[in-house]
């Protein structure tokens, strides 16, 4: 007897989000990438359409990054002041999906560069590689709201994701990215109300930017709540699938940064023999961070070893292959 | 709740006398304050004293297809002027209404599958609206079963169980609200449910707070629809909020708002 196998049905979709654009789109990218478009819970592709695939950005600064573990000197020590080498260094030897470059130089505890600087920064980014390019700011509100609109100018039409917008602080980044025709990333802190509450702020300043917002739910690594953030991040996606307009967006998450934060990515082995090696350990903390996260339907996954990158694009190859029946 | 706004009814009298006069304006500025006000239907209804009920449902219909692409509630125990009506409508409709009576059964559901219409199906037969919630919900039952002979999906059926206003039928209140959950166990997928939701405050003082407390109270016994005054504000937030307590719409600052233009 035919087995008849029980299939969820959805109302909607998570909406597309293209970032990039190429000479004839208006830019200078040698393609664009499309995230986002899912009908059906993650890689369920039996039940409905995963039309893209999940990419993962390479994390870049325009800095030496002080706190990173020197266990990344060997990939990448000898491009540390030069984010443009760095750029084309995690693209054609690591295989990036794309860049994402943080202007933590813009800081004004760090080297408080000038938005003319970032700008700069990010045009030589530009011309060093092909890929679609993020853009973060420094992280300080205040310098951010007057980098954003430099930098949007800087590379109109070369559709970047600029990041991040929060719900105190949206309006000067949006305010850039409808200007210059960018996409946002909007920022909630593992908070579901607030993620779709700034979905609909951003939303109101135009309505042209709903298909241009991309959430950060924001992402804690295993063993540090990665848990909330996979419920949240359910939700959005059940709401998503539900019809919710509001939060019908694709995710973005920053998994390197927050890997490479934990203990268990950085402590020696010599002060944890148990533990194992460090830097295989590293690797294996941000990769089964990742993985969780492309199981909860993150479609940007943000990473830093170039190891664990190639592990996961080993592994969205295996998740993309067609399961349906 | 889906709003089914029931302005543009013969029985108001600027509707009426819009009708008589052949003022589109009147009508379009109702379509136009229940859309913006979240009505997701709009209820027409040429009244119950209309001379020549047919060309006021066609007038109707196309005067508020003009400003407004929501689709239509057409309400009328004249089955002639829903089917002219039908023939006119730019999107699926909905009937409203037929009783669980089978000559009535037959021509609407008929109708329905033709036209790719919902349908309202009410809770009573020939001997009138029944007191308890098992006879209601046998005569739901019936018109699931003859829907599903005309290939009409029973989601495809808003079940009406019938309100009576609460100071002349106070004991049907409770009946009520058990007869929509036990619509739901008749079939599956389930019937929807809908109520005439002024209904339960006819004649009563208070009639705007007794709309309200009802509908939340019918919502969380799986109430689907109502028609009812879509430019009640406190009753937009009212069944705004309600969908919020029940975990049907996930919580923001903008909560009602987003309610309100979700048929947008």
């Amino acid at each position: 007897m035919a087995v008849e196998i029980l299939k969820e049905k959805y109302r909607s979709k998570v909406g597309e989000v293209v970032l990039g654009a190429t000479k004839e789109q208006g830019g200078t990218r040698s393609h664009t990438i499309t995230v986002g478009g899912e009908s059906t819970l993650p890689f369920l592709h039996f039940e409905g359409e995963v039309p893209h695939r999940p990419v993962v950005a390479m994390e870049i600064l325009d800095m030496a990054p002080e706190d990173w573990h020197p266990c990344f000197k060997q990939y990448f020590g000898d491009v540390y002041d030069d984010p443009a080498a760095w750029a084309k260094k995690c693209v054609e030897q690591y295989g990036a999906d794309l860049i994402q470059i943080r202007l933590r130089s813009a800081d004004p505890d760090f080297k408080d560069s000038s938005p003319e600087d970032c700008a700069a920064v990010v045009k030589k980014v530009l011309e060093a590689v092909g890929v679609p390019l993020i853009v973060i700011g420094c992280g300080k509100p205040e310098k951010d709201s007057t980098i954003f609109p430099v930098v949007a100018e800087a590379a109109a039409g070369e559709n970047l994701l600029l990041g991040v917008a929060e719900l105190e602080n949206y309006k000067a980044i949006t305010s850039a990215c409808m200007a210059h025709q960018h996409n946002i990333i909007a920022q909630s802190p593992i908070d579901i109300n607030i993620c779709k509450q700034l979905n609909i702020l951003i939303a109101e300043m135009s309505t042209a930017m709903v298909n241009r917002i991309v959430i950060d739910p924001t992402i804690a690594a295993l063993g540090y709540g990665i848990e909330y953030s996979y419920s949240i991040m359910e939700r959005a996606s059940n709401g998503a699938l539900q019809g919710d307009k509001m939060l019908a967006m694709p995710m973005i998450g920053n998994i390197g940064a927050e890997a490479w934060r934990a203990k268990e990515a950085n402590i020696s082995a010599e002060d944890e023999p148990g533990w194992g090696e460090q830097e295989e350990r590293g690797i294996m903390w941000e990769s089964t961070t990742a993985m969780a996260y492309l199981q909860s339907g993150m479609n940007i996954l943000v990473m830093r070893h170039p190891r664990s990158v190639e592990l996961i694009k080993g592994q969205i190859d295996d998740l993309m292959k067609d399961n349906s029946y | 709740m889906i709003i089914i706004g029931e302005r543009i009814n013969g029985m108001f009298k600027d509707i009426a006398r819009a009708i008589k006069e052949k003022d589109a304006k009147v009508i379009q500025e109702w379509a136009r304050k229940q859309e913006e006000n979240g009505a997701h239907y709009l209820d027409i209804n040429v009244g119950p004293s209309s001379p020549a009920p047919v060309e006021a449902m066609k007038w109707l219909v196309e005067v508020t297809q003009e400003v407004t692409d929501l689709p239509l509630c057409l309400d009328s125990t004249k089955y002639d002027a829903i089917e002219e009506g039908l023939k006119l409508c730019k999107r699926p409709a909905m009937i409203n209404s037929v009783p669980a009576i089978q000559s009535k059964m037959e021509r609407v559901f008929s109708m329905a599958a033709q036209y790719d219409a919902e349908v309202i199906g009410l809770a009573m037969s020939e001997e009138g609206i029944p007191k308890d919630a098992d006879s209601r919900v046998a005569l739901a039952a019936e018109l699931v079963a003859n829907a599903m002979a005309f290939d009409i999906s029973p989601d495809r059926l808003y079940i009406d169980p019938l309100v009576l206003p609460c100071n002349v039928a106070q004991d049907h209140g409770p009946e009520v609200l058990r007869t929509l959950r036990e619509i739901k166990l008749i079939s599956d997928p389930s019937p929807k449910t809908v109520v005439g939701l002024s209904n339960v405050s006819q004649g009563t003082k208070n009639r705007e707070l007794i709309n309200r407390v009802f509908a939340v109270m019918a919502m969380s016994h799986g109430l689907d629809a109502g028609i009812v005054d879509a430019c009640d504000d406190e009753l937009m937030a009212a069944v705004a909020t309600a969908r919020i307590l029940l975990n049907m719409d996930i919580y923001c600052d903008s909560y009602i708002d987003v309610f309100k233009k979700s048929n947008r």
